[in-house]
Order: C-alpha cells, then sequence, then structure tokens
C-alpha cells in the first residue's frame, strides 16, 4: 500500500525561485520605491510648484434673464472662480481641478432620473436645459472651510426641473450623484471619499426658489472645474451641498447619506445650512475670509438668505440639525 | 568620501543655507507678484507650516545617515537644518497670528488701540486652548523655543554635552506633534500627513533599535559601525 505523506510545505508558500535568487535585488527595488513615495510625499511639490490656470473661455450662452435674488457685491474674478476649487474628484488641492479637469468630456452628457417619480429614466442634458429660463444669480458662495465668493452662476430653479419629472407624494428627499468616471478623474483613484459623492436636499429645500441648476458663470459655459456641466447651486448652505457634475437624480422617502456625512458625520450634517453660531469640531464659523480680502468679514446665519429660507426650518434644532 | 573642512565650511555650509532659505524667499516673491492661489494668506500658512515639517524630518534624519554612510561631517549640518526648522516654525505661527486671528477681529476703537493688543492676545489664547489640532500646533513650536535658545556653542559648554543631549531629545516630541498636527487639520486626504508620520517613525525607530538591540539592530549598526570605522 502506498501511504503519501503530505508535503511540508505548500506549493504556494514556497518562494518562486527567481524571486529567491534575486533576492537582494528584490530587497533593494522594494527599498527604493518605498524611499522615492516617501521622497515625493514629502518633498514632491504641493500646491505651490505647479501653475493652475484659468479655464479658458467657453461659448457664450444666449438669453440669460437678470434676476432679483442677486446680490449687488462686487464679483469675485474669473480667475479665482477656476483656480480655487474643491473638486476632490479631480485631486483634493485646490487647484488641481483646474489642471486636471481640462479635458473633462462633458458632452454627450446624460442625467438619469429615478426613484419616486413619474418621468424617470435617462435624459440628454439639452432635454434637461430644453424650455428652461436661464437667469443670472449672483450669490455669495461660502465653503465650509471659511473662504467665500460672489459668484456669478448662470441656471435655472431646480424646481422647474423636479415638476417635469412628476415625482409622487413619497417623494420626500432628492438625491444627486456625481458622475464617477476613474479615467476621467484621477481622484477617484484614492479612496479619499466614499466615490461617487452623493448629495441630498429636502423636498422643500429643493422647491426653493433659490435652489438652481448651474450650467454657466460669467454669461459663459460653465468651466469643467466648477463642475460642468450640470452642478448645484444652494446659497444658504455650505460648498459642500453644491454638488458638481450632476448624473442622477433620484427621489426617495428617506434623507440620502451625503458624502461628507458619510466621512465625518461629527463635522458635516445633511443640513450645512450656513451658520455662524454652530462651530464646526475644528473651527469657528463665525467669520469668513472672502477671496481677495486680508480682514475677515462676520459670517452671515443662512449666508444672509435667513429671510428667504429660515422659514424652512422653524421649530428645528439647528445646532443638532448641523 | 573625503571633504575637507574648509570646503564644508566655506562652500557646503553657505549653499544649504541659501538652499534652505529658498523656500521663505520664493513664497515672499510669489507673494508679492500674485503667484500664490486665490487665497494667498492660507498658502502661507499651509506652505510655512510644511516646510517645518520638512526641516524637522531633515533634522532628525541627520544622525541616521551619518551612521548609515558613514559621513560624519553630516553633525555640522544639524543646528542649521533645526534652526530652520524653528525659522519656518515661527513664520507658520506668526502667519496663524496675523491672517487667521488678527484679520478675524473686531476693530472697536480703529485698528490701533490698546483693545487690539487684548483681543488678539484673547484671540490667540482662547483658539489654542479650545481647538486640539492648534494646541498639539502651539506646542510642536514651544518644544523649538528651548532648543533654539540653547543651540550655541556656549550654551552646550555650559550645560554639559550630556544634559544638552537630553534636552535636544525633545525634537522628537516636536516631530510627533508636528505630525499630529498636521493629520488633525486636514479634511479628508491624509495621505500627506500619513508620509510625514511615516518618515518622523522611521526615523525615531532608528534611535529605539540602535537603543533597544532588538532584531535587526545587529545587522544595522554592525553595517554602520563597519563603514565608519572604514572610512
Amino acid at each position: 500500500m502506498l501511504i503519501k505523506k503530505p508535503a511540508d510545505i505548500k506549493s504556494s508558500e514556497i518562494t518562486d525561485k527567481k524571486l529567491y535568487v534575486n533576492r537582494r535585488e528584490f530587497i533593494q527595488a522594494a527599498t527604493g520605491t518605498a524611499v522615492a513615495a516617501a521622497a515625493t510625499g514629502v518633498l514632491g511639490s504641493e500646491a505651490l510648484l505647479r501653475a493652475s490656470t484659468p479655464a479658458p473661455h467657453g461659448r457664450k450662452l444666449e438669453g440669460i434673464k437678470k434676476s432679483t435674488f442677486s446680490s449687488d457685491e462686487k464679483l469675485n474674478k474669473w480667475e479665482d472662480i477656476t483656480t480655487y476649487n474643491n473638486y476632490y474628484e479631480f485631486g483634493t488641492d485646490k487647484d488641481e481641478p483646474s489642471m486636471l479637469a481640462r479635458n473633462f468630456k462633458t458632452t454627450p452628457w446624460t442625467v438619469t432620473v429615478d426613484g419616486e417619480c413619474a418621468k424617470k429614466g435617462p435624459m440628454n442634458l439639452e432635454d434637461v436645459l430644453k424650455g428652461k429660463t436661464l437667469e443670472e444669480r449672483i450669490y455669495r458662495h461660502r465653503c465650509v472651510e471659511r473662504w467665500s465668493m460672489i459668484i456669478p452662476w448662470i441656471g435655472f430653479p431646480l424646481s422647474d426641473f423636479i415638476k417635469q419629472c412628476e415625482p409622487t407624494s413619497k417623494a420626500k428627499f432628492v438625491e444627486f450623484t456625481t458622475l464617477g468616471d476613474s479615467k476621467q478623474m484621477p481622484g477617484l483613484r484614492s479612496p479619499v471619499l466614499r466615490w461617487p459623492y452623493v448629495e441630498g436636499l429636502r423636498m422643500d429645500e429643493a422647491m426653493h426658489p433659490l435652489t438652481i441648476l448651474v450650467a454657466g458663470l460669467y454669461g459663459e459655459v460653465l468651466p469643467n472645474q466648477d463642475g460642468a456641466p450640470l452642478r448645484l447651486a444652494v446659497p444658504w448652505k455650505y460648498g459642500f451641498k453644491h454638488i458638481k457634475s450632476i448624473v442622477k437624480v433620484r427621489f426617495v422617502e428617506k434623507q440620502p447619506l451625503n458624502t461628507w456625512q458619510d466621512q465625518a458625520a461629527n463635522e458635516y450634517g445633511f443640513y450645512a445650512n450656513v451658520n455662524p453660531a454652530v462651530d464646526h469640531p475644528r473651527w469657528s464659523q463665525a467669520t469668513e475670509r472672502r477671496i481677495g480680502e486680508f480682514l475677515m468679514r462676520k459670517t452671515l446665519m443662512f449666508n444672509g438668505y435667513g429671510d428667504q429660507v429660515a422659514s424652512l426650518y422653524s421649530g428645528m434644532d439647528l445646532r443638532r440639525n448641523y | 568620501m573625503r571633504i575637507s573642512d574648509r570646503v564644508v565650511r566655506f562652500v557646503l555650509k553657505p549653499v544649504v543655507f541659501l538652499a534652505s532659505l529658498s523656500p521663505a524667499a520664493w513664497l515672499v516673491w510669489a507673494g508679492l507678484t500674485g503667484n500664490l492661489s486665490a487665497n494667498p494668506l492660507s498658502d502661507l500658512t499651509n506652505e510655512t507650516g510644511v516646510w517645518t515639517l520638512r526641516f524637522l524630518c531633515a533634522t532628525l534624519a541627520i544622525t541616521p545617515l551619518r551612521r548609515l554612510t558613514g559621513w560624519n561631517p553630516l553633525i555640522k549640518f544639524r543646528r542649521m537644518a533645526g534652526l530652520f526648522a524653528f525659522f519656518y516654525g515661527t513664520l507658520h505661527f506668526l502667519t496663524y497670528v496675523i491672517a487667521d486671528r488678527f484679520a478675524g477681529l473686531d476693530f472697536p476703537n480703529g485698528i490701533v488701540a490698546w483693545t487690539t493688543v487684548r483681543n488678539l492676545a484673547k484671540s490667540v489664547g482662547e483658539d489654542i486652548y479650545k481647538r486640539p489640532y492648534i494646541t498639539v500646533g502651539f506646542t510642536a513650536w514651544t518644544t523649538m523655543v528651548p532648543l533654539t535658545a540653547t543651540s550655541t556653542a556656549g550654551m552646550i559648554r555650559r550645560l554639559g554635552g550630556k544634559q544638552w543631549n537630553q534636552l535636544h531629545r525633545l525634537v522628537y516630541a516636536t516631530g510627533c506633534l508636528g505630525v499630529l498636527h498636521y493629520w488633525w487639520l486636514v479634511k479628508a486626504d491624509i495621505r500627506r500627513p500619513l508620509t510625514y508620520g511615516a518618515v518622523v517613525a522611521a526615523l525615531l525607530a532608528f534611535r529605539l533599535i540602535k537603543r533597544t538591540g532588538v532584531g535587526i539592530r545587529g545587522a544595522v549598526s554592525r553595517l554602520a559601525w563597519r563603514r565608519t570605522t572604514v572610512e
């Protein structure tokens, strides 16, 4: 009878002979890679050594209406608005989107409507824009990082689009999703956030006349680094609610989990209303630096849009619903 | 490698000194000519902070590099690297005080007034007390003060080599606190703090291994020893 003796070492555990013979080179290469990685991280140019470039000027948009919702404050420059962007899909440095979004393809573009509504399915961007009157809305834009800008958005009320989708009575919230194409968006290759980026609004916030879908800037087609071809603007909320490059709109019954809340729920909530009285755990939100100014400004409740939106939150504890 | 003391003193040191000063010079130039981002004050704060960490890493790297390469004149650059860490750390602290605290004050009696001084002190103090990453950053800077004050040859003599060495181990704490400060302030992308953390950890581990004599210690120190004696 033949009794097989089990092998002492599984073949999978035996080091490849080639690797063994070349072990010195292997160790050297591994160390070399580690050292190189560390060196790039430590010495590698951060922000400064790279030249950020303002967006090239795009096609002029026609038939833009002025709006009474516009602020009359001094506008931030095109250069500011197109080189200082938080758009993590194109890198976490402010100037990275201006360089890495340059060849981002925004045509053709499809927005998919889904969830608790009658008109579901994919829509071409042209169809989203069809029949909408574009308005110039000069809004105060307040980032959660304590800087702000005055931006002449071109867009139309989100409510116009929502009505078109015919949401059902079960639709209590709207959830938006950003494109998640790692071939075009180098930022997606690092798990900095859980991709794709998701944001949401309560139905009454979404239907509010101040809430707009943005398709342009300074009278021109929206530059890629600012969230082309279609982004959200909700001026009484912090910048991260202004989701960019929207590919999906979903009507839902339950409050969506927005990306930054998912990332750090103790720091970023669902509502994210601009509120000078409620500090970010790591910094005060009482003041802000307007880009281009030295002395800081006092941050206004609801970013100065309290008269229009405060009633949406009557009876709510804004300290808890930050 | 044989490099005469004269070359180190009159060529290498001035070159390294100027190179170390160049990031500050660049920041000043870029700031004045509008070559920073749309938020130049935030760039100044971030960059001076990052350069502080880089010089701390350089300071901590001198001894391990010297041991591994056996090139002893490296030690002559340690004080300079440490002082530049303090230099950039101080610039970082000052930018924070001016761009973050001073610029956020109210000026009820005008800018040039005693209330401004008082409010600024209060604002800085409260922030250091209230925000953990500021507390840690400020502490890190504070640890560099006695090290800078005792960096002269006269102070080394007065303290005595042993005590001086003991005091200057405080720089290990500076490195750790600096990394922690960076870590706690980033919003989501911790890759850079992580890199600095890894570098500081490796540099401190080198010392730990040397001291406690575990594991690879034998190999590393024997190698280093051989190289230093062969020279």
